[in-house]
């Protein structure tokens, strides 16, 4: 086989860890709150400005701007679940889909207004690994492993930890949860704060890789919830899965294409096989 | 509001338009007009889906279907736009039945239809892009002009002609808002939303229906990114197509009010005004104030006014301005 | 205990129960019977704090349970087995036992407790890993009721515990709360099988269309004719 084909399966691979932790989080929190957050990209996008500003410009410690990035994010998630969601929790699905739609426009346009439409990079150049012929990039491998790392801790937590059975448990019976003791609204601001948390580790990994701009989340956002409907809404298993899925497939069209024919023909491949099994490949019908 | 005074205000306003052109203060003023009519009528295109639980987050797609299609066509095979539109509303049609067929002939609803809507914009946009060769890219591109004006190449230089085409366009997006709000398909629609099995049991063809309210809209749509695109003499993926543009669409509609006839376009003139205005005020130091702002009015307006500024002035006066409805919304 | 007075509740414009007045004290067991429609599921709702109470008063060990969430009604010592048991389908057994300990002071004590009612109910031990949701209803049934005692509460309220279960499974389910009785738990429950009921519980109450009608131990109400003919057939 081309090595380069090889190359580019690793890529794809190394892509799919950091999508699959968007869908995780996404996953998280549409399982638990019934909700999609449209704006989780640009969640994403705030986490890489912290780091951008606290690493890349005032030079503080790396690792401390990532823990901030990633608890600065989480408190982002709590204010959109208790400042939006929570208002219309009641009201039909598609008022709670545009209404963080309204969070990406509002985002994506602040972070212009502060920060105008350049491009930024953190200047971190991370070691190029070569390997039997293949260009691996360091970063990208830090950030794989992590991902699966993060994806991990937070399988651990949810089938362990009390709270974490309670998260998962909130999803199949709201009503009922109660009469354990579990305070539905606490379990949504913290299951908001995880994924908020997620998406602030999956910032810090892809600042590493890419450069910040107000608009980059169009370029992950529509594919990471592709992979979410296809893994089946709320899915996280089904989720992960079809991140690599996916990432796969943009890296090989990419490779015997274009960059941008790689995601169309995701986006294509998507499209078909919602057809084929509407419900997503592993979702439940 | 008796029906007699509906129907003479809807006169005096149309008259007024009419002669708008002679009474307006400037030619920016116009421009500004045009942008509004042919927004509102794509806006009220989206909104017969729209209001039928059926949302779109796809537009984009559409839009750039009908801008790039007669654009491409014009530039490299000199056809004239009065083909290539047609071309481009058809191939947007194709779009529209490609995707919409079996999503509903397979029950895609709610959020699974709405991110299918997204990924079909997001194909749209990055086909563009990934075609720069011929379309430019996400530099854009320019149709090319033509020395004198001419009815041809739908280029002219006194922007009235634009105006009365724009109008012209507008005026008939809403009488085909009319045309579809007093048929049995919309009575069909209503059911659907409601209770789309319930529905089926009463013998509505609910893929039919749904299919035949996304041709009109996609068509309407893509009529309208062709002519917007032969006006503003620029074609670029970020503005025609993609997740972004599809968004502001389904913002101004809901911010209008998508239930009514008008609220589409008074959502147009929000956005329009409200960006004019935070541009001048602004000028070019504090770009993207404008989408912040709409983005917090977003979800103000989806917490507390979900049926838009129509909507809202309409629960003043119940009576005639709104049709008694239980939207998803 | 369980001191209910007067109590009115509604589901919006819908009232369901008018002027409830009701007593549970500690260690008895208590039976609620009545058609359907009745208002019993109403009543152990407005209790465990799933639905507010209308008007009346609502008193447990003294404190009152008005306007209390259902979420900190657990904590007080009350825990309700829903009606249709309402188990956690895609966790297992064991996970939806977890969940029933969720309370800070029965999480200290969730070893320990699980093992008991393993101990009660060897064939949830048999089952641990299985999802709830692939049971049988007696198994299920079993497993709400473990869910409930997992808190160790004061009063265990159940709701229908023998609904849509084969008569042998109901048979089972009843010694079962009999077993449940005799550990020092007080009960209250909530039945359309009035025929096992009455060989349970101690006292009862008969609700009718939101009202009390009658109440009496239970050697009274199988004596009772009107209860005879209408709800033990005879």
């Amino acid at each position: 086989m081309d090595i380069y084909l090889v190359e580019a399966l690793l890529n794809g691979l190394l892509l799919g860890g950091v999508l699959a932790l968007l869908a995780l989080g996404l996953n998280l929190i549409f399982g638990v709150i019934d909700v999609v957050w449209i704006a989780y990209a640009e969640l994403v996008m705030c986490g890489m400005y912290v780091v951008y500003w606290l690493y890349g410009y005032y030079h503080w410690p790396l690792a401390l701007a990532a823990v901030l990035a990633v608890l600065g994010v989480a408190f982002l998630g709590l204010l959109v679940h208790q400042l939006i969601i929570a208002p219309i929790l009641g009201s039909p699905a598609i008022n709670q889909l545009l209404a963080t739609g309204g969070l990406l426009f509002f985002l994506q346009s602040f972070a212009t207004l502060l920060f105008g439409t350049d491009f930024r990079n953190i200047g971190l150049r991370l070691p190029i690994l070569e390997f039997a012929d293949m260009s691996i990039s360091f970063a990208r491998l830090i950030a794989f492993g992590v991902a699966v790392l993060g994806a991990g801790a937070l399988y651990a937590f949810l089938s362990k930890s009390f709270l974490g059975t309670a998260i998962r448990a909130i999803g199949q019976d709201r009503e009922i949860v109660g009469l354990m003791g579990v305070d539905q609204r606490r379990i949504y601001l913290i299951t908001s704060a995880i994924g908020g948390a997620l998406a602030g580790l999956a910032a810090c990994l892809l600042v590493l890789q890419y450069d910040v701009h107000p608009f980059i989340g169009l370029s992950f956002g529509p594919i990471t919830f592709m992979i979410c409907v296809l893994g089946g809404l709320g899915n996280m298993i089904g989720g992960f899965a079809a991140a690599f899925i996916m990432s796969e497939i943009i890296s090989i069209g990419g490779f015997y294409f274009s960059q941008e024919i790689g995601e169309v023909l995701a986006f294509v491949v998507f499209i078909a096989l919602i057809f084929v099994r509407p419900q997503g490949i592993f979702g439940r019908s | 509001m008796s029906p007699r005074a509906r129907s003479f205000a809807g006169l005096a306003g149309l008259a007024v338009l009419a002669v708008l052109p002679w009474l307006s203060p400037s030619s920016y003023f116009l421009h500004i007009v045009i942008l509004i009519l042919l927004w509102g009528f794509i806006y009220t295109a989206w909104s017969l889906m729209g209001k039928f639980g059926l949302v779109s987050l796809g537009h984009g797609a559409f839009l750039g279907t009908g801008a790039y299609t007669a654009g491409l066509l014009w530039n490299f095979a000199g056809l004239t736009p009065w083909l290539g539109i047609p071309i481009g509303v058809a191939l947007a049609v194709l779009l529209a039945v490609v995707i919409g067929y079996p999503c509903f002939r397979l029950k895609v609803v709610g959020h699974y239809f709405a991110l299918v809507t997204l990924a079909l914009a997001e194909v749209a946009r990055l086909s563009i892009v990934a075609a720069r060769d011929i379309t430019g890219g996400s530099l854009g591109m320019t149709p090319n002009g033509v020395p004198t004006p001419s009815w041809i190449a739908i280029q002219f230089a006194d922007k009235r002609y634009f105006y009365f085409l724009a109008l012209g366009l507008w005026l008939f997006g809403l009488w085909v808002w009319r045309r579809v709000d007093a048929s049995m398909a919309s009575a069909a629609l209503e059911a659907i939303s409601e209770d789309e099995g319930a529905a089926a049991s009463i013998g509505i063809h609910v893929t039919r229906q749904k299919l035949t309210v996304t041709i009109i809209s996609a068509a309407m749509t893509a009529l309208g990114g062709a002519l917007y695109g032969q006006f503003v003499m620029y074609l670029n993926p970020d503005t025609l197509a993609g997740v972004g543009v599809s968004l502001q669409i389904v913002f101004a509609a809901i911010a209008g009010g998508m239930y009514s006839m008008l609220g589409p376009t008074v959502g147009a003139v929000l956005t329009i005004v409200l960006a004019e205005a935070l541009r001048i005020w602004f000028g070019t130091t504090w770009i993207g104030a404008a989408n912040t702002i709409y983005g917090i009015l977003l979800v103000i307006f989806i917490i507390y006014m979900p049926r838009g500024i129509v909507g809202l002035i309409a629960s003043r006066f119940p009576a005639q301005l709104l049709p008694a409805r239980r939207p998803a919304l | 205990m369980l001191e209910i007075d007067n109590l009115s509740a509604a589901y919006g414009s819908f009232q369901a129960l008018f002027g409830v007045t009701l007593r549970v004290d500690a260690g008895e067991a208590v039976g609620v019977i009545g058609p359907n429609g009745a208002g019993k599921t109403t009543l152990m709702r407005v209790i465990s704090g799933l639905l507010p109470g209308r008007a009346g008063k609502l008193t447990f060990e003294g404190r009152s349970l008005d306007r209390v969430p259902a979420y900190r009604v657990v904590a007080r010592g009350i825990a309700h087995v829903p009606e249709n048991r309402r188990l956690f389908p895609k966790l297992t057994v064991e996970e939806n036992l977890r969940i029933g300990a969720y309370m800070p002071q029965a999480r200290k004590h969730f070893a320990e407790r699980l093992g008991w009612v393993y101990e009660l109910f060897p064939r949830l031990a048999e089952r641990r890993s299985q999802l709830a949701g692939t049971m049988s209803g007696g198994e299920q049934q079993m497993c709400a009721i473990a869910r409930a005692l997992m808190s160790k509460p004061k009063l265990l309220l159940l709701d229908e515990p023998s609904a849509g279960l084969a008569p042998l499974v109901v048979q089972q389910v009843f010694d079962l709360v009999r077993k449940i009785r005799s550990e020092g738990f007080t009960v209250l429950i909530v039945e359309q099988n009035v025929q096992q009921l009455l060989e349970l519980i101690d006292r009862a109450y008969l609700l009718e269309v939101g009202r009390i009608r009658l109440s009496g131990m239970a050697a009274e109400l199988k004596a009772n004719p009107f209860v005879r003919q209408a709800y033990l057939g005879l």
